[in-house]
């Protein structure tokens, strides 16, 4: 092997030059960054890959664990007992909700009969807690404590006690991947619960959401909450979201509003959060020649 | 008492096996899920800058293509990511390794610095062109933190290539 400045004798080269093999090895790796991040080709070899990478990483959390599982030990019992109450009072809240929920969720059904709409897909659920945030700092994800094993697959909604906050995007055995909504490549499908007006939701950064492609003249104004839409095919629908914080109506020449939203759920604080998704894959969308493609859902 | 190429202490010749269980080990310290916290040193790019200065014909752009794959699978960044960064400072690091260890160890260490910045560079580059979001400046403090660890990480890696001080006056070496 050569060293870099150097030129061998010729008796004593072996192999290419240093600057070869850099551009050789440059190259292999922004192929691989175009294939991964464009076209998502290479995950079976990340999935391969990992099984080698895995225990290496159990061992490196656990550390973390351990500080973790500490500073939940030494909390103070005022502490506790403030959350405590706080738990009572919303358990309070939750359940005279629930009573009526069973209630109105019998009418409902009753309701469709009469009318022969389809039933309701019925909705799946796995309880998770968030481990961390995830190492790769040019992306807004956190890491789930549940994985394949516990019937986490990608591409299902996670929701706090108060609205959406994300994407299960990658899985792992004992692991979840979630994109949050603040990413800047996670979009969503929601609706405004005032007149269902439909758009897009989309992370601009620095934690905040934008919602884009809604015609300048649309109703939308301030304060309108806005929830899934489930167009997508991968949200179920009516799960809060955002409430619209501003509406800045363009001048003349731009076709869309610019609307920034707030969003419902502690997208960057809570811990405790619910994976749900729909328990069977909804119909096939119809084919491109008879309808245009439903609005972007990506992942 | 940093051996560089100036001072007599002869050092005893490097164990391949160290180098690669110190490399697996950055690549371990790696993976300890730290958050956003800001300033944690990137191990695997300091080890690897080290190896490459020392041992330019053991370590090379080779096993930094290997272990930045490691990294990016680790850490769920983009693949091919880490790999760049890191073949790009062992490519660097080796042809400075002559030029480095001239130096008494607090220059060898501003050397270090350039390297692990451009790494980071070309990390933020490749993923804002790819469309992600900017991490923001305290992202290259990692690099100041890891340039602070040049020190003694020298002495702990050189600590099993060491001889004893005390020599016996009739076989100096």
């Amino acid at each position: 092997m050569s060293l870099v400045g150097h030129q061998a004798p010729p008796i004593f080269r072996r192999g290419p030059t240093p600057l070869a093999r850099l551009i050789l090895l440059v190259s292999i790796c922004l192929a691989m960054m175009v294939a991964d991040i464009k076209f998502r080709y290479l995950d079976v070899l990340r999935q391969g890959i990992s099984v080698v990478t895995y225990p290496l990483q159990m061992a490196a959390a656990a550390p973390a664990d351990f500080v973790l599982n500490a500073s939940h030990y030494f909390a103070t019992l005022i502490e506790v007992q403030m959350e405590n109450a706080e738990l009572r009072r919303q358990l309070l809240d939750a359940a005279q909700l629930l009573l009526r929920f069973d209630h109105l969720q019998r009418e409902n059904e009753q309701l469709r009969g009469l009318v022969q709409m389809a039933e309701r897909v019925p909705l799946k659920s796995v309880s998770a807690e968030i481990l961390y945030n995830a190492p790769d700092p040019f992306a807004r994800k956190v890491i789930l404590n549940r994985g394949t094993q516990h019937g986490v697959e990608a591409g299902l909604a996670v929701v706090d006690a108060r609205g959406v906050i994300g994407q299960v995007t990658r899985v792992y055995p004992v692991q979840a991947e979630v994109t949050l909504l603040t990413d800047k490549n996670q979009a969503i499908a929601v609706e405004v619960v005032r007149n269902g007006l439909r758009g897009v939701l989309f992370g601009s950064g620095q934690g905040r959401l934008e919602m884009r492609f809604v015609l300048a003249g649309a109703d939308i104004v301030p304060g309108d909450e806005l929830v899934t839409s489930g167009l997508d095919g991968v949200f179920p629908s009516g799960l809060p979201v955002a409430t619209v914080s501003r509406v800045e109506r363009e001048s003349q020449g731009q076709a869309f509003n610019s609307i920034a939203c707030e969003p419902a759920a502690g997208i960057e604080s809570s811990i405790q959060v619910l994976v749900v998704g729909r328990a069977e894959l909804p119909p096939p969308p119809p084919s491109a020649q008879k309808a245009p493609a439903a609005p972007p859902g990506r992942s | 008492m940093q051996p560089t190429n100036r001072s007599s202490r002869i050092l005893l010749p490097v164990k391949f096996w160290f180098v690669w269980l110190s490399l697996i080990v950055a690549v371990g310290l790696r993976y300890i899920p730290t958050g956003l916290l800001p300033a944690v040193p990137d191990w695997v790019a300091l080890v690897l800058a080290f190896w490459c200065i020392r041992e330019p014909l053991k370590v090379g752009m080779g096993t930094a293509f290997l272990l930045g794959l490691l990294v990016d699978i680790g850490l769920g960044a983009a693949m091919g990511q880490h790999a760049l960064a890191y073949v790009v400072i062992a490519y660097l690091a080796t042809a400075l390794s002559r030029r480095v260890l001239w130096f008494p160890p607090l220059e060898q260490a501003l050397h270090v610095l350039p390297l692990l910045l451009i790494g980071q560079m070309l990390m933020v580059l490749v993923r804002l062109v790819a469309g992600a979001e900017f991490p923001g400046w305290w992202y290259f403090l990692s690099s100041f933190s890891g340039a602070v660890l040049w020190v003694p990480l020298t002495f702990l890696l050189l600590l099993p290539q060491y001889q004893p001080v005390e020599r016996d006056e009739h076989r100096p070496i």
